[in-house]
This record gives C-alpha cells, sequence and structure tokens, in this order.
C-alpha cells in the first residue's frame, strides 16, 4: 500500500470516527431515554439511506465526471472542511470556542426527550435505561432523533468517503475505513457508554483537519495540473506544512489569549458547553 | 409548502451551513487557492509555494478574526 493510501486510510478513520461519537451520543440518548427498538431502527433506516446514497452518487461520479474536474471540485470541498475543523480545533484548544461535550450533549438530549410525551407502552417501566430491551414498545421520537443523529453526521462522513475516495479513485478503501471507523467507535462507545468525552475529540478533529486540508490542497493543485515535486510523496509535505501552521497557531493564539485575560480578568476562557448547532458538527 | 420544496430547501440548506456557515472567510480563502492553482499551473516551483501558503494565510485570518468573534 502507498504512502498517500495509508494517508488517504488514516483521514477518513479520524473523520469517521469523530463524527460516529457525536452521532454514537445522540443514539445513546435516544436508546436511553426512549427506548432501543426504535433507536436501532432508526440507525437501520439512517443506514440504509446513506447506502443508497454512496452508491446512487459515489459510483456514476467517478464514471461520468471527468478526473481532473472532480478533483478540483472535491479538493476545494475537502479544503473548506479541512479548514473549519482545523479552525474550530484551534480556537478549542486555545479556549477561545467551547469544547465539545459529549457528556453535556448527551445529558442535554436525554433531558429534552424525556419532556417529551412518553411512548404509550412504556409508561409502567419506571426506569427507562438500559433495561428496555430491542424487543420493548416503538416511539416515533425515540426513532426520528436517531435517525437525525445518524443521518447527519453519516452525511458528513459520506462526504469525505466519496471525495476522497473518489478523486484518488480508491472508492473501496476510503469506505473501508469509514466503516472500521464505525464499527471501533460503536464498540467501544457501548462499552464505556456516557463516558464519550474521554475520546480525545478536538485532538483527532484537530489531526484530521490538517489532513483534509492538506489532501484539498494537493487535489485542486493536481486538477489544474500542477507540478508537486515528488507526486504523492508531496501530501506528506502538505500534512507537515498544516501541521507546523497549526502549532504555531495554537500557540500564538494561546499567548495572545492569556495576554488579554491577564489585562482583563472578568473575561475568563469559555466555559464547556453544548455546542451542536448545524455547524458546530461539522 | 410540499415535501419537495422542503426536501429541496433542506438540501440548500445544507449545503449552505458546509460551504459557508459562520466562517464565510474560509470559503473565501478556498476560491483564492483555486484561482490561484489555475493561475499557477504552469510555473514549476511558483505553484507548489504560493497554494499552499494563501491556504495557511486564510486559515490564520479566519482564526485571528475568530478569536474576537467566538468569545463574545
Amino acid at each position: 500500500m502507498s504512502s498517500s493510501a495509508i494517508v488517504l486510510a488514516l483521514a477518513v478513520f479520524g473523520a469517521s470516527a469523530v463524527e460516529a461519537v457525536e452521532a454514537l451520543t445522540i443514539v445513546l440518548a435516544a436508546g436511553t431515554s426512549r427506548g432501543w427498538r426504535s433507536a436501532a431502527e432508526g440507525v437501520v433506516a439512517a443506514l440504509a439511506v446513506l447506502v443508497v446514497i454512496v452508491a446512487g452518487v459515489g459510483v456514476p461520479l467517478i464514471h461520468l465526471v471527468p478526473i481532473d474536474v472532480l478533483r478540483v471540485v472535491i479538493g476545494g470541498l475537502l479544503l473548506v472542511l479541512g479548514l473549519q475543523w482545523l479552525r474550530k480545533a484551534v480556537l478549542r484548544a486555545t479556549g477561545n470556542k467551547a469544547l465539545h461535550d459529549e457528556d453535556a450533549i448527551y445529558a442535554s438530549t436525554v433531558a429534552q426527550l424525556s419532556q417529551a410525551d412518553a411512548p404509550s407502552s412504556n409508561s409502567e417501566v419506571p426506569d427507562g435505561g438500559w433495561r428496555r430491551s430491542l424487543s420493548g414498545p416503538r416511539d416515533a421520537v425515540g426513532f426520528t432523533v436517531a435517525f437525525k443523529g445518524v443521518f447527519l453526521e453519516g452525511l458528513e462522513v459520506v462526504l469525505v468517503v466519496l471525495t476522497l475516495g473518489a478523486s484518488s479513485n480508491r472508492l473501496g478503501l476510503a469506505a473501508g475505513a469509514a466503516a472500521a471507523a464505525i464499527v471501533v467507535v460503536t464498540a467501544v462507545g457501548f462499552v464505556v457508554a456516557r463516558q464519550l468525552s474521554a475520546v480525545p475529540e478536538n485532538t483527532m478533529k484537530l489531526a484530521v483537519g490538517i489532513m483534509l486540508t492538506s489532501f484539498g490542497v494537493f487535489w485542486v493543485g493536481e486538477g489544474f495540473g500542477l507540478h508537486w515535486p515528488g507526486n504523492d510523496l508531496a501530501i506528506l509535505v502538505l500534512i507537515a506544512w498544516f501541521a507546523a501552521i497549526a502549532g504555531t497557531l495554537v500557540l500564538g493564539m494561546d499567548r495572545l489569549t492569556r495576554r488579554s485575560s491577564a489585562g482583563d480578568r472578568s473575561t475568563s476562557r469559555v466555559p464547556v458547553q453544548r455546542g451542536d448547532e448545524v455547524g458546530d458538527s461539522i | 409548502m410540499t415535501a419537495t420544496k422542503r426536501a429541496i430547501a433542506a438540501f440548500g440548506k445544507f449545503w449552505w451551513e458546509f460551504l459557508v456557515g459562520d466562517t464565510p472567510g474560509l470559503l473565501v480563502g478556498t476560491i483564492v487557492v483555486i484561482v490561484a492553482a489555475l493561475a499557477l499551473r504552469h510555473h514549476r516551483t511558483a505553484g507548489f509555494i504560493v497554494v499552499p501558503l494563501i491556504a495557511g494565510v486564510a486559515l490564520a485570518l479566519s482564526i485571528f478574526r475568530g478569536r474576537k468573534t467566538d468569545r463574545s
């Protein structure tokens, strides 16, 4: 396996793992508060729709669109996504943006779902939690929340798989890496349920942001026929370049933040809070 | 609103949030990167130096602006 294939697999795995953690948090909250049967059905339905999208869009994309056009468009999308991830990761690492706390999101989602009308046939169950089995009653709220969580986060995984896989003609490898990440996160998530905040999400986001940005710049250049010294190996140089920039920005921003905080004691660091609005989850 | 219109609106909203969201500067930076790559495609050395440099500058500017806006 070439070095660019390994980097590609790592990038897809990392990006998919971050999104899978976010989706799993929502599914755990839905399953715990509304019953596991509907949450599981919501997950399966969302995965089925995502598979249809990959098959319906991904395969024709590779065969019908000229590869150079595909690389410029996809490189641009990767670059936007990578730069957004890097920006958020640097701001969060330096205390300029609230951390994405999965425990807070879990607690908030459970509280919201518990306030909604409880499924009628569940009313006799005093403590929902893990005791509700997969053979329990159906619940539309649990289904919808699990479906939306998996579908929206999964859409981003699909986007990463399609963009990285299609531009390098390695759709199978990208899909495999994403599937592996989802399996690993799901397995680990159910073992350490309710402790998803232990996952170093911001560090992962920083690393994946560096890789997505590097791939984005590389594919935009490739699409236009830009000369990259060392061909595919240039990706490694780009990763080193953007890692150096990110590191410098983290150190510089940290220093700036400390200086301004010292000048104004009342302006403390942004506290950890729920931050899962649509733009924030990207 | 019909189901089709709702689906189109949701599709448009997803792409708007994805591409622009609260960081329109990064989209502008990406467009500048693409234009620079197009303009420098025949230069053997300038292209691979300038294009990543522009991406880095766009990121730095956006983060510096974010420092002021995201804290408030």
